[in-house]
């Protein structure tokens, strides 16, 4: 990694803005955020996600005794195709969380697992991407079936 | 600001033996239970029954027509909301800096969360179980 002036060289102009300016730019370039960084930002997002759909979900459960009616209609929401494409992306922010969520207690209760965060890391990709493929394509098969069955192939 | 630690991501477990110390315990704990729970929950309403039969009609005469089925949704229920209500409140605390807005967002929070639990225990405890024997 290059030296901090050389740093500072290659953006003159906010370097040259005052102490203020400089310390906050020292602190961008400083930062090198790696696997523990990006895995802990997708968990913060796709936790408050799912903490939304869960909000709407047990107002909509409320409502197959409260209003059964209004219940059939959201459900025929999440049964259409942008409904769909919805619940591709809760079932991928669940199973990111979840994964990352068993990283975080794999390493807190056994450290000396920290060794090898990196390839648990990956490892939870794999899983991930294993078990959320064939996920995707059973909640998108309304949409895919019909088009192979229009060219004949399915 | 929360510590996070640069291995595991999780937060760091915070020192001493308050609340804090078993807030940090209870997010692990139901954590575990919500990876069994919640996976198990969305595997079966989306890829052993389909969106578009889901009906009330099917939420009443199938999915909740066993005592079981009902015991085992409240309990992810009630892990949901303590996981998710906790680790909405780190959130808060993290990007929420002025006391009165704190107090006010994470009052509202709380507020949200009571509402939650009792309409989903409501509904889970009133609606009608055709073809048992109550």
């Amino acid at each position: 990694m290059p030296s901090a002036p050389a740093l500072l060289q290659r953006f003159p102009r906010l370097a040259s803005g005052g102490d203020a300016h400089r310390e906050v730019l020292m602190n961008v370039l400083r930062y090198r955020g790696r696997e523990g960084m990006v895995a802990w930002a997708f968990h913060r997002i796709s936790g408050v996600g799912i903490f939304l759909f869960v909000v709407l979900h047990v107002i909509d459960i409320y409502l197959v005794g409260g209003d059964p009616r209004a219940y059939n209609e959201l459900l025929a929401f999440y049964a259409s195709v942008p409904g769909r494409f919805l619940e591709v992306l809760l079932g991928a922010a669940l199973l990111y969380h979840a994964l990352n969520g068993m990283r975080i207690i794999i390493i807190d209760l056994w450290p000396t697992m920290t060794a090898y965060h990196r390839q648990i890391w990956w490892a939870s990709w794999v899983i991930f991407v294993a078990v959320g493929v064939p996920g995707a394509a059973i909640i998108l098969r309304p949409i895919w079936l019909p088009i192979l069955r229009g060219i004949g192939v399915a | 600001m929360i510590r996070v630690s640069p291995r595991s991501s999780g937060r760091v477990r915070p020192s001493g033996s308050g609340l804090e110390v078993a807030v940090w315990y209870v997010m692990r704990l139901t954590g575990v239970g919500l990876f069994v729970l919640a996976l198990a929950h969305f595997s079966i309403l989306h890829f052993v029954f389909d969106p578009a039969e889901q009906t009330a009609e099917f939420i009443a005469t199938q999915r909740w027509n066993q005592l079981i089925w009902r015991a085992l949704d409240w309990l992810l229920l009630m892990m949901v909301l303590f996981h998710g209500f906790l680790g909405m409140r780190i959130v808060v605390v993290d990007y929420v800096r002025g006391g009165t807005a704190r107090l006010l967002t994470l009052s509202f929070l709380y507020m949200l969360a009571v509402l939650l639990f009792v309409l989903g225990t409501v509904v889970i405890v009133t609606l009608p179980m055709p073809g048992s024997a109550r």
